[in-house]
């Protein structure tokens, strides 16, 4: 942990409650991220994800503590972190190139149109949307609407993407691929990324890092997972992996009930050491122990789990 | 499907039509000789006592009299005969000057008052006391102040349009979708580059459907506030028609001022759908 990247240090979010009582979504939050880390953020409806998303783009100021960025105690949005949202916001009076151009103009400010087109021209066709540049929104799919949101969060080349739940809205085929696209693009590009999702299964495909959040109000950061699969995973054999169902049963036994407990049982929980949880690593783990018959499962023998 | 519908609509309009002329033309026929009377008196008695027709024209005196209207529609006999094209012109003019006067006012105010919450809560009693107000009762104050009759009828319809376009665009400014305003900000967009490139667009549907109730409002004033200065325009045309007891000229005046307000509202409902993009 020593080059960290991005440090959120003992946030927290209050709003006024009635009768001047104030309501905690989070407190004393603390989660860093290095370089090049794709992290996951995992937890019930209410927890504050999207809230600290919004912190980590500046879309929202923390009530408490502060988030650094590369060395830089952020204050506002910035190009430097470009967010995709789940409703894709795709402006619909521009068409797919219109869209993707604005961004582009609004970081190179100077630049003369043919050279943005040309510079939005490269992330449409990035996405696989060559073809398409002159269709508006609403002649698009819903894969393709968020292919274009994609598009417009990379072309300002920032040095982190923030994502709350970009795939959630579309089906499982679709979401698959994009899925697959993402996952490439920031392999590729060397990006940070910081999604939020409510799928496990997305969350072991393409994080790093699995930060699992208690439920709010008063959510905690309770664990960082390691993802124990090796960096050049594929969505087909995922599940062969011997550690591939530890991790899953862990991650779904934390959202059905260690999530609600979690602070009740832990009175000695630290938020600035957040346990790491290094799955099938004896030891360090907490939950493969539990799970240890799991992982010799023979491939092709799991019924109903591929989710 | 659709264009057979569209056809048999068509039908059934036209059926209408007919059977309203119909019967228009029926309750408006001479009946035939009422009574006897030399031939001089006759003449000054007019057909209405002679032949026992309707002192309400029929619809072919209308069409007749519109036709004649329709050839020469720019002659200029002096201040009381004047061509209805002219007296259109007129009214068209004066809607034209006063509706273009409330879009600058209105638009631009409206964007402020919808981006500042702290001008629309301190403007909106104003706003609420002054838009109830029918636009003649400022007649008096206009033309005392002003001076100037022509001048009063712009400012009549200026302040008569200008309400539902202000409240409209406060509207659609301040509902702007707050995923659109964060793109915009999270691509370090200022102030006035987003009102034009994100604000604007997002909120022109619900600005130009403000000004297609505006011009509305404009064109059903305009009539109303001409009878009461006079001189030029179709509103005066219909009551110095009136004065004449010329009824036709009066329905005619009527069909046209109706032809005219549909115009002006399609034209503002094409503008509207140029600026809607579905999502």
């Amino acid at each position: 942990m020593s080059d960290k990247f991005i440090s959120i240090e003992g946030i927290a979010k209050r709003y006024p409650g009635a009768g001047g009582a104030t309501t905690t979504i989070f407190e004393n939050l603390w989660l860093s991220m290095t370089r090049g880390e794709f992290a996951c953020v995992i937890g019930h409806s209410g927890c504050g994800k999207t809230t600290v998303l919004n912190i980590l783009a500046g879309l929202d100021a923390p009530s408490e503590g502060a988030v650094i960025v590369d060395g830089q105690a952020i204050s506002g949005t910035s190009l430097d972190r470009a967010v995709i949202f789940q409703s894709h916001a795709l402006l619909p009076w521009r068409t797919v190139l219109g869209n993707v151009a604005y961004a582009v103009s609004s970081k190179w400010r100077n630049w003369d149109r043919a050279k943005v087109r040309a510079h939005a021209q490269t992330f449409i066709d990035l996405v696989g949307l060559s073809g398409s540049e002159h269709k508006r929104p609403s002649e698009l799919s819903g894969g393709m609407k968020q292919r274009v949101g994609i598009a417009r969060a990379l072309s300002i080349t920032p040095k982190m993407m923030l994502m709350d739940e970009p795939f959630s809205a579309l089906d499982a085929l679709t979401r698959g691929t994009l899925q697959d696209e993402v996952r490439r693009i920031c392999l590729e590009t060397g990006q940070t990324a910081f999604m939020i999702t409510h799928d496990v299964d997305e969350a072991i495909y393409l994080a790093d890092k699995i930060f699992l959040m208690t439920n709010g109000p008063g959510a905690v950061l309770a664990e960082v997972v390691e993802n124990p699969l090796p960096r050049d995973r594929g969505r087909t054999d995922l599940h062969r992996h011997p550690l591939y169902y530890a991790l899953r049963n862990h991650i779904i036994d934390f959202l059905v009930t260690r999530s609600k407990t979690f602070v009740a049982e832990t009175p000695g929980h630290d938020p600035r050491n957040v346990p790491v949880v290094q799955i099938g690593k004896p030891g360090l783990s907490i939950a493969a122990g539990s799970d240890e018959p799991r992982q010799t499962w023979m491939p092709g023998t799991s019924p109903g789990l591929s989710a | 499907m659709t264009s057979s519908l569209r056809l048999r609509a068509g039908l059934v309009s036209i059926v209408l039509l007919a059977a309203f002329l119909g019967i228009w033309h029926i309750a408006t026929r001479s009946t035939g000789a009422t009574t006897t009377m030399s031939p001089e008196y006759a003449k000054l008695m007019g057909l209405t006592a002679t032949q026992g027709k309707s002192a309400m024209p029929g619809p072919l005196d209308v069409g007749a009299k519109l036709w004649e209207h329709l050839k020469r529609p720019f002659y200029d006999n002096g201040p009381n005969d004047k061509g209805l094209g002219i007296q259109l012109a007129y009214s068209i003019a004066r809607v034209g000057t006063g509706y273009l006067l409330a879009v600058l006012v209105a638009i631009p105010l409206g964007f402020l008052i919808g981006m500042s919450p702290l001008l629309s809560k301190a403007l909106d009693p104003f706003i609420q006391v002054l838009k109830p107000i029918s636009p003649l009762a400022w007649m008096p104050l206009a033309l005392y102040t002003i001076k100037d009759s022509s001048v009063s009828a712009i400012f009549v319809i200026f302040i008569c349009s200008i309400w539902p376009m202000l409240l409209n665009t406060v509207f659609g400014v301040a509902s702007v979708r707050k995923e659109w305003i964060n793109v915009a900000r999270t691509l370090e967009v200022g102030t006035i580059r987003r009102a034009f490139t994100v604000i604007l667009p997002a909120a022109a549907p619900t600005i130009l459907t403000g000004m297609r109730i505006s011009i509305g409002i404009a064109w059903l004033v305009i009539v109303a506030a001409e009878m009461l200065v006079g001189g030029t325009g179709i509103g005066y045309f219909v009551w110095n028609e009136w004065n004449n007891l010329s009824i036709t000229n009066v329905i005619i005046a009527i069909l046209l001022i109706g032809v005219i307000g549909m115009l002006l509202d399609q034209i503002l409902a094409r503008f509207t759908r140029m600026v809607t993009f579905p999502e």
